[in-house]
């Protein structure tokens, strides 16, 4: 097990260093900088190298590559141009912002998709499972780009919500801690209610293979209560493959949730990496590439080692060596 | 009967994209500058009074020049002319009262004209993307399966890390390090090559798995005993048994790339404004607060995506085969 962990923990760092690595160089080789995206043209060249030497953008790309690496492992990621402050304290916000978003989604999604899975995968017939399997249908034909233009759309109709934004221009009543949940409730919905109808598919699947197996059918023998044997026995057994699904959710959730930032205007990474492509803010663009891989790594490995826990057989083969 | 349904919705948008300029009552780029942001014009078959007439339209009268408010004008009809002028259907009349079944854009630009012809290149690239994504992906995966050993391992650690990585991030900073203004020619082959990047690895690793597990049965090793070459072994004897799984990855991978295509267009990384994408449609409605208030005709193209993604899905799901549930042992399942 010690093996395992330390090996993760290897993956784990290596995915942060090679990300934000990578992305540096890349922001680095694309053509124009920041100084010739946001500078003025009718500055004199003389002033856009000045300009350049104070970024430190005029020296080779393996120069500035060894500066900002020996830089970072002091915990010094460089400076973002244009907001002039450091990538150090522009990047935790905007993380929590996100990661804000991202575990509500999750939580949302759990809490609706699998209990309905167990519901349309414990029952054959009868209208409630079907209405909601064509739910889920509908809601995964539904990527968060999609769902968030509709719920705005309702939203902006019938102006039950805020549609954009993290908090309104003034304290409303009830103070700044439900102005922000209100304002959390679409963009969180966006994402959450695509990965909930996902969810709820994979434990209908789930469930539905274990309730065939005979240890249900011994138990019901013994008399015990058919709703007892699926809401405890059998759904136990089903969540492990479902369980294993969690560490490649996070993926998508960060991919989902860059749509969503972006429509909703939610401040978080996805809105602040685009921003900073745009004007080749190229220490922004690895802080934020770096802290997107960070947040990858650590659902990863928590999602893995929970799995090993519960699953010997996990220990042994891990995800990547199928 | 789902199927059938998925069937229908996939059928409709490829005949669209493919007849978008007869079906189209407009040109691509045709302005009409008195319409901006005007409402759909609904076909009525019952005039005011009650009275039964064959299709018109009424004209879209300006009632207020800064909120783009339009009345109707229903003093006079304006019927429609079909299959005139090489198109379908559109007005008699069509500087003063053109068809517009879907409104106006802020350009003035009809929405449905631009819909039909969005989806010509938002399909397009799909499909493109998803091709170039199976050859890429077929040929490594079926060459790490067959290799195997440190060949293997490279081609597939390689995967793995793209795969755990947020596809649209990846996306996102290959399209934002190239030159940010490109011509649409450009722009399509850019995109089809990264989604491509992207998409390789979900096939790549099936495929792999496939290869690996059906090498060591009978059929292949008497193949090989027979003096048949690798390459012949590998892309005539096992590639074909992985046909089932690289058909669904294919169209689990096209309504992905839709929607990447929408996302980028939207954030202003896609293709140039005057193409006709759904991303380019969609991008009117970032930033403009009164798109979803006033003027929703201009989320359709978003509409039009949910169709094409249920459609796929509905196909999907219900024609997907027991053994490619499991691709790792879908070659074994196969077999026993």
């Amino acid at each position: 097990m010690t093996r395992y962990v330390a090996r993760r923990l290897a993956f784990a760092a290596f995915l942060v260093i090679a990300v934000s690595s990578a992305s540096l160089v890349l922001a680095r080789l694309a053509p124009g900088d920041f100084v010739s995206q946001s500078g003025s043209t009718q500055v004199s060249r003389a002033v856009l190298d000045q300009e350049r030497a104070r970024f430190g953008l005029d020296k080779s790309i393996a120069a500035q590559y060894r500066d900002w690496l020996a830089a970072a492992v002091r915990f010094d990621f460089g400076y973002s141009m244009q907001y002039g402050r450091p990538v150090r304290d522009l990047i935790p916000e905007r993380a929590a912002n996100t990661a804000m978003l991202a575990v509500t989604a999750l939580v949302l999604a759990t809490l609706i998709g699998l209990p309905l899975g167990v519901i349309t995968g414990s029952r054959s017939g009868g209208a409630l499972p079907g209405v909601i399997r064509a739910a889920s249908v509908v809601l995964l034909s539904m990527p968060p780009l999609l769902t968030s233009l509709f719920l705005v759309f309702v939203a902006a109709r019938t102006g039950w919500l805020p549609i954009s934004g993290m908090r309104s221009a003034t304290v409303p009543a009830g103070g700044a801690l439900l102005d922000l949940l209100r304002h959390l409730v679409v963009p969180a919905a966006a994402i959450g209610l695509p990965l909930a109808a996902m969810l709820e598919r994979l434990q209908s699947q789930a469930m539905r293979e274990v309730i065939d197996e005979p240890f249900v059918l011994a138990t019901l023998a013994r008399g015990v209560p058919r709703s007892r044997i699926v809401w405890r026995g059998a759904l136990k057994a089903a969540l492990r493959p479902v369980a294993s699904v969690y560490g490649l959710i996070i993926g998508t959730l960060l991919s989902g949730s860059f749509a969503v930032e972006v429509i909703t205007a939610w401040l978080g990474l996805g809105s602040l990496m685009l921003q900073a492509l745009r004007t080749r803010d190229i220490y922004l663009v690895a802080g934020c590439a770096g802290a997107g891989a960070l947040f990858l790594a650590c659902g990863t490995l928590v999602s893995d080692l929970a799995l090993a826990a519960v699953d010997p057989r996990a220990r042994e083969m891990p995800a990547e060596q199928a | 009967m789902t199927r059938g349904l998925g069937l229908a919705l996939v059928t409709l948008a490829l005949l669209s994209a493919t007849a978008a300029p007869v079906a189209a009552p407009h040109a691509v780029d045709a302005h009409f500058a008195g319409l901006l942001n005007a409402p759909p014009t609904v076909p009525h078959v019952a005039d005011a009074a009650g009275a039964w007439h064959a299709p018109f339209i009424y004209r879209w009268q300006l009632a207020n020049q800064l909120e783009q408010r339009y009345d109707e004008d229903r003093s006079t009809r304006v019927p429609l002319a079909w299959f005139s002028g090489g198109h379908v259907v559109r007005s008699s009349d069509e500087a003063a009262a053109p068809l517009l079944l879907l409104g106006a854009d802020s350009y003035g630009r009809d929405v449905f004209t631009r819909l039909l012809f969005g989806a010509r290149t938002s399909l397009g690239l799909a499909v493109t993307a998803a091709l170039a994504a199976m050859l890429v992906g077929t040929l490594l995966g079926g060459v790490a399966g067959f290799a195997g050993g440190v060949l293997d391992d490279v081609l597939m650690r390689a995967a793995d890390f793209v795969m755990v990585l947020p596809a649209m991030y990846v996306a996102l900073a290959l399209r934002a390090v190239l030159p940010l203004v490109l011509t649409a020619p450009q722009v399509f082959a850019l995109l089809a090559a990264i989604f491509a990047v992207v998409g390789a690895p979900f096939v790549a690793r099936g495929v792999r798995a496939i290869v690996r597990s059906e090498r060591r049965l009978d059929y292949a090793v008497a193949a090989q005993a027979l003096g048949a070459s690798d390459a012949r072994l590998l892309v005539r004897h096992l590639l074909p048994s992985a046909r089932g799984f690289i058909a669904v990855q294919i169209t689990l991978l096209i309504p992905a790339f839709i929607i990447a295509e929408a996302t980028l267009s939207y954030v202003g990384l896609g293709f140039p404004d005057p193409v006709a994408s759904w991303g380019t449609m969609l991008q009117e409605a970032s930033g403009n607060i009164r798109v979803f208030a006033d003027f929703p005709w201009l989320l359709s193209p978003a509409a039009a995506m949910f169709l094409v993604v249920l459609g796929v899905n509905l196909v999907l799901q219900n024609s997907r085969p027991e053994r490619l549930r499991d691709d790792r042992g879908a070659g074994v399942k196969s077999v026993l």
